[in-house]
């Protein structure tokens, strides 16, 4: 079965040791939940998820070419 | 004594008033508004001598409790036409609580060419000719006041943009370490130069302090909240790490970081000026990326900016001044931003309204986008000098459209929209069309549920829930208003159940009143009704609820999203 391939990105302090932004292949199927908890993060730890720029719940499966960014709970203006 | 000061301009002359018994229990905003509407016609002119301008520290201000030393200004604003509350930290509002002076209302305007300052002290207030500081900016004013009066004196003053009348002048109010605080929107250091006051000083030597009703109920409840402040992941960590501007990267990558003008909703540029680029460059040059507006804050959001040889550059370098020099100006240079903000801060200029001016005005092709060295060209040596141009970039976004007949103005009520692309963040679209006070995203933090996951989720993109959204943040924002307490407070407030009931304990403890919730609620609805019913008095109808029309035919990128709120959608906010 082919994989498919999405970025990463990363932001405030779940950049610390990792890195901000970074390609990753994955088995067609595979959801947010997978790719988060593979990098070694708890689910607690996430604050907000979005695939493509629009806010996605956990089990939300990944397409070639999306874009996923993970951050922790921060923020206010 | 809890006590009114009144200072009438005209007549130069000064009383102290008791507390009526109908302002008993306001503070705040509530107490601004109050005063405002009762005491200022509505179609006078801002900048005439039936303006009044208001000066109330919140409820619990004075106090131990955290982040309760905020201080509300009020007057009709010359920016919008409409009421005006701004809220602000620095030292003021704790002296003046601690002073029990639970307003000051200045009134009137000086009949001859006169400068004047205002000492508050136990005695009262007393108006002294002023000359010496004429022109100077803010921190040379308050350098001189602190040698002057010691260390400890409050400040509240105008720069020079204050003196010079301009609707985006702001008022500037000391903090902890000698440093500025912004009243910040809506021309309010207009008002205070038409009043021809360049300062106030304060002195709370001999003050009577603060008198808590049930002071061991106080002291459990303040423990309560200010662990609900320390254990929210928003206040206790996010915001004390990279402040404000963590939301550069958030908003860019939700495309609605509005960017060149309101053109786009990313910008290119955005790790350069992100808050996370931010931190690091604060650490690396031994600046402090956390530093608290007043004495108790314990979130400590604002920070310590230096410049690349770790001399001091600026503080208090929030999320909405870096995005509109920043992807609104598509300047990507974070010392440039640094600079100009601290020239603004000197000035007295609000960073909103005078960052997106620049941003209409590059559309007009005054100055060339990304241009930061121009915005502080132009900052010193045309706004700073009162020129012509200088003069009408000063006085805001609406007016430097009007002059130059650009369409793209993104304004509300004539005051500039903030940092957030309504498009594509629709609940705070709501909050801009309807706050009173115009376009002013902290009147009703939609962001916070629309993007951040605090207080639950409502798809920003959709309409779905925006109203009732912006509605009760609007009437809880109101209401922490005129508590004293910083807005912030509303992280933990929306999400951890013992925080509000804690807030409400205190209040009680303070007074020996017995509110309850809905009591609070009801006090935040009556102020938004207050000041809506000053605005429609002033001649505002619903048609001044209204974003502008390029927000409704020119979809953002990247999502191509459009305003597409309905008049009545929009007007069924005022029902309740
Ligand atoms: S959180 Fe920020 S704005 Fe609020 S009181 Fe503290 S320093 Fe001031």
């Amino acid at each position: 079965m082919a994989t498919i391939t999405i970025t990463i990105k990363l932001f405030a302090h779940f950049r610390n040791g990792r890195f901000k932004e970074a390609a990753q292949r994955l088995d067609p199927g595979a959801d947010c939940r997978q790719v988060i908890l593979g990098l070694g993060f708890r689910l607690s730890e996430m604050g907000i998820v979005m695939v493509n720029g629009q806010h996605a719940p956990l089990d939300q499966p990944l397409n070639e070419g999306d874009t996923l960014a993970l951050f922790p709970l921060v923020g206010g203006g | 004594m809890n006590k009114i000061l009144r200072v009438n301009m005209h007549d130069l002359t000064t009383s102290i008033e008791a507390l009526p018994p109908e302002w008993a229990g306001l503070g705040g905003r509530a107490l601004t508004s109050a005063i405002v509407a009762k005491e200022v016609p509505p179609t006078c002119h801002a900048l005439g001598p039936d303006n009044k301008l208001v000066f109330a520290p919140g409820l619990l201000s004075g106090t131990a409790a955290s982040n309760s030393g905020r201080l509300s200004a009020g007057a009709k604003s010359p920016l919008t036409g409409g009421i005006k509350e701004c809220n602000v930290g620095g030292t003021a509002a704790q002296m003046l609580a601690r002073l029990r002076i639970n307003a000051l209302i200045v009134e009137g305007t000086p009949k001859g060419d006169g400068w004047y300052s205002l000492r508050v002290s136990k005695d009262g207030v007393a108006i002294q000719e002023e000359a010496g500081l004429l022109g100077l900016g803010n921190f040379a004013v308050i350098d001189a006041l602190q040698s002057l009066l010691g260390k400890k004196t409050g400040v509240i003053a105008i720069g020079p943009a204050g003196e010079m009348k301009l609707t985006s002048a702001n008022i500037s109010v000391k903090d902890p370490s000698g440093k500025i605080r912004s009243l910040g929107r809506g021309g309010l250091g207009a008002v205070m130069g038409s009043k021809r006051i360049k300062f106030l000083s304060i002195d709370d030597e001999g003050a009577p302090g603060i008198q808590i009703a049930d002071p061991e109920k106080f002291k459990s409840a303040s423990r309560i909240f200010t662990k609900a402040l320390m254990d929210h992941p928003v206040s206790g960590q996010g915001l004390p790490t990279y402040g404000t501007n963590v939301l550069v990267n958030i908003l860019h990558e939700a495309g609605g970081l509005p960017t060149r003008n309101f053109t786009y909703g990313q910008f290119d540029g955005h790790e350069q000026i992100c808050g996370e680029t931010m931190h690091d460059t604060i650490v690396a040059r031994g600046g402090k990326p956390r530093h608290g507006c007043h004495a108790g804050c314990v979130i400590q959001c604002s920070q310590v900016y230096n410049d690349k040889d770790g001399q001091y550059l600026t503080s208090g370098f929030e999320y909405e001044t870096i995005w509109g020099l920043g992807a609104n100006c598509c300047i990507s240079t974070l010392d440039d931003i640094a600079l100009a903000d601290n020239i603004m801060d000197d000035l007295g200029l609000d960073s909103i309204e005078t960052a997106v001016a620049f941003g209409v005005a590059m559309e007009a092709g005054i100055l060339p986008w990304g241009d930061g060295k121009e915005v502080v060209r132009i900052l010193r040596e045309e706004i700073g000098r009162g020129t012509a141009l200088g003069r009408v970039i000063g006085s805001g976004a609406g007016a430097v459209g009007r002059t130059y007949g650009v369409t793209r103005v993104p304004t509300v009520k004539n005051q500039a929209i903030p940092a957030y692309d309504p498009r594509s963040v629709k609940g705070i679209g709501i909050t801009y069309c309807t706050s009173p006070m115009g376009a002013d995203h902290t009147a009703g933090y939609t962001i916070a549920t629309n993007i951040l996951n605090v207080g639950g989720q409502v798809d920003p993109l959709k309409k779905d829930g925006q109203v009732e959204l912006s509605r009760n943040l609007q009437i809880a924002t109101a209401a922490i208003d005129s508590t004293g307490m910083c807005i912030f407070i509303a992280f933990p407030a929306l999400d951890i159940p013992e925080c509000l009931p804690a807030l409400i304990d205190m209040l009680n403890a303070r007074f020996g009143a017995q509110l309850t919730g809905d009591d609070v609620v009801g006090l935040g609805k009556r102020i938004l009704k207050t000041e809506r019913a000053f605005n429609l008095a002033a001649g505002m109808t619903a048609a001044d609820d209204r974003l502008p029309e390029f927000f409704r035919t020119d979809p953002v990128a990247p999502h191509q999203a459009v305003w597409d709120f309905t008049n009545e959608e929009i007007d069924a906010f005022w029902n309740f």
